[in-house]
């Protein structure tokens, strides 16, 4: 397997510079938003289809298929982007925006293009405020040059591209939530059907597209590329490649793009200068605070990283952030603290996910004080295992995950808390 | 005024959506850099400009933990504690830079009342831990000694003339 260094997200790496718009488009940048603008919509749609290309908010959805559910007959639609970025351990799409903007936004505008969109509105999560207002500053360039705004490209085609700041409230990188957020309201998830995508459903309840930034920043390459040269790239079920946020224990921490496929013993050793002080690997979060932790095993180590790699270790890859920790590292604190997250950010709508990360938190303080017992940490996989299925967004499953995971993978890090 | 004095900016807000109450984020942002904090006020104004009640507008400003419903020091230290930051020393810099700036409690003002520090959940800067935002400005790969040079530095400005960084 090669760990080659191809970058189709952070070419800034390659081309110094790229954030300003006369070195993206002396690099071949707006391209692909030229192409798009050529062929049909439906077309365009079919080309992603083709390219296997899946979400990199954390599901994994199939983009193509997503923009292919929005109903063509009604005339307002939109694209929005999802900036939010708050998912503990990840910082990519930040990244992407300061030093890439305007691959972000020509991917947007082709998504914008296939589902025939009035507008777009990037939505960033409040205290990237000055990457919010850098990227305004882009995107009037981008007006003032033809590619965004009035009369796209000479097209005859218009969308404007809009940034919306939030304001500190992790559950509004949920879609639903953000789609409240972006209308004025408080950011809580919404009761589907309908969908984002529906009639009802979207923004202003109108159809609407959501997609991470990395997500939308893989377009472009993938329309001047073609589907089968995206394809080629990363594994048979998940295409191309993908950014892991590398933190935690590591010598190098940071945003490494690599195809699918590469392993977390590559990820760690290879890329990230290995664990840091020479210890050994003890645990790893796959995919930020919300999924399921594991333990560093050889096998672990040497599975070849994708969306459906790490399902038989019962993880998953979400959004890549991957959190490395060492072997003095207490999984009863890791629980503890990543629980206080979620506790801080339940939106409070539903009764098992407030109750329940209240008492989670509790019950882990009690742990980490000295003063709980066997069947206190017995109680807290049980009100962890009550939460999953019973809410009205992923929250609460994300919230149940490392209290559930960490107990069963690491018993022996819970009973040295125990009282005698 | 809000509404006279940042009647450019207001403007350029609201054309953005085709619905006025998209409006209330930005524009509790605004009146929170004209007061300082969110006040009645502050609020009564915002509800005017988009045409809704105040109590919606309230209830807004109160589910987002950047709209600042007491008045914080001249800058507002937001020191991640989250797992990667933690996991790189974050909680023992949080702790020193409270006793540095003499405060007690976690949200509390140093005596001078210039730095409001506090505690906050992952800051998408993992990487570069530990670290906190000012004022929502990122400042990054911290330890003790760096961030001694940033409090004398933001002191100076505080003391000159110079308006310190602006939120908005
Ligand atoms: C609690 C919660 C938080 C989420 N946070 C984010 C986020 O910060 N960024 C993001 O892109 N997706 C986030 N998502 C996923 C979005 O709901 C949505 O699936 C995604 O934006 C779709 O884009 P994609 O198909 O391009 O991945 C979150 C989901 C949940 C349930
Ligand atoms: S699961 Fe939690 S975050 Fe999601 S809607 Fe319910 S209370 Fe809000
Ligand atoms: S954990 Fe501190 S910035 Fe992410």
């Amino acid at each position: 397997m090669t760990t080659n260094g191809l970058n189709i997200i952070y070419r800034e790496r390659d081309v110094k510079n790229i954030h300003e718009l006369k070195v993206y488009t002396k690099h071949g940048g707006y391209e692909g938003l030229k192409k798009a603008l050529g062929m049909k919509p439906a077309e365009v749609i079919d080309v992603v289809k083709a390219s296997n290309l899946r979400g990199r908010g954390g599901a994994g959805f199939p983009t193509g298929l997503k923009w292919s559910f929005i109903p063509q007959s009604e005339p307002v639609k939109y694209v929005v982007v999802n900036a939010d970025e708050s998912e503990t351990g990840t910082f990519k799409d930040r990244q992407i925006m300061e030093n890439n903007p305007h691959q972000l936004i020509e991917g947007a505008l082709i998504a914008a293009w296939a589902i025939q969109a009035t507008a777009v509105y990037i939505y960033l999560r409040g205290e990237f405020w000055d990457v919010a207002h850098a990227l305004d500053k882009h995107i009037e360039e981008a007006e003032k040059a033809g590619f965004a705004g009035e009369n796209i490209a000479g097209s005859g085609w218009s969308c404007k591209v809009y940034t919306h700041l939030g304001a500190g409230a992790y559950i509004c990188g949920e879609e639903t939530a953000l789609l409240e957020s972006l209308e004025g309201k408080l950011g809580q998830p919404r009761v589907r059907p309908p969908f984002p995508a529906q009639k009802g459903g979207g923004l202003y309840a109108e159809p609407t597209v959501v997609n991470n930034v990395e997500t939308l920043a893989n377009v472009p390459w993938i329309i001047v590329n073609g589907a089968d040269e995206y394809k080629k790239i990363g594994t048979d079920k998940s295409s191309g490649t993908k950014v892991f946020c590398l933190s935690g224990h590591v010598n190098k921490p940071g945003n490494y793009e690599l195809p699918f496929g590469i392993t977390f013993r590559e990820l760690i050793f290879e890329h990230g200068g290995g664990v840091t002080n020479g210890k050994k690997v003890k645990a790893i979060l796959p995919s930020g605070g919300s999924g399921p932790i594991i333990e560093a095993t050889d096998e672990v180590l040497d599975t070849p990283l994708s969306y459906e790699g790490l399902s038989k270790f019962g993880s998953i890859l979400g959004s890549a952030s991957v959190i490395i920790m060492d072997e003095d590292t207490d999984i009863a604190w890791v629980a503890s603290r990543v629980t206080k997250f979620f506790k801080h950010e339940s939106c409070g709508k539903c009764t098992p996910c407030r109750e329940g990360t209240y008492w989670l938190d509790k019950v882990l303080d009690r742990v980490m004080a000295g003063e709980a017992e066997q069947r206190d940490v017995d109680l807290i996989s049980n009100v962890a295992h009550n939460m999953q299925g019973t809410t009205l967004c992923a929250f609460g499953d994300f919230a149940a995950n490392p209290a559930i995971s960490t107990i069963k993978n690491f018993p022996d890090d819970f009973k040295k808390h125990l009282k005698a | 005024m809000l509404a006279e004095k940042y009647a450019a900016q207001i403007e350029k807000i609201l054309a953005k959506y085709p619905d006025k109450r998209s409006a209330v984020m930005p524009l509790l942002y605004i009146s929170q850099e004209e007061y300082g904090h969110i006040t009645d006020e502050g609020i009564v104004e915002v509800a005017a400009i988009i045409g809704e009640d105040p109590t919606a507008v309230k209830s807004v400003a109160g589910f987002y933990t950047m709209y600042s419903k007491q008045p914080k020091g001249t800058y507002w230290l937001q020191v991640c504690t989250d797992l990667p930051c933690a996991l790189k020393g974050a909680d023992q810099f949080y702790a020193d830079l409270k006793d540095y700036l003499e405060i007690t409690d976690d949200g509390g003002t140093s005596p001078d009342g210039l730095f409001t520090v506090e505690h906050v959940m992952c800051l998408a800067a993992c990487d570069k831990a530990p670290m906190l935002q000012c004022n929502f400005h990122y400042v990054e790969n911290l330890d003790m000694e760096k961030m001694k040079a940033h409090l004398a530095e933001w002191r100076a400005e505080a003391a000159g003339s110079k308006t310190p960084k602006k939120k908005a």
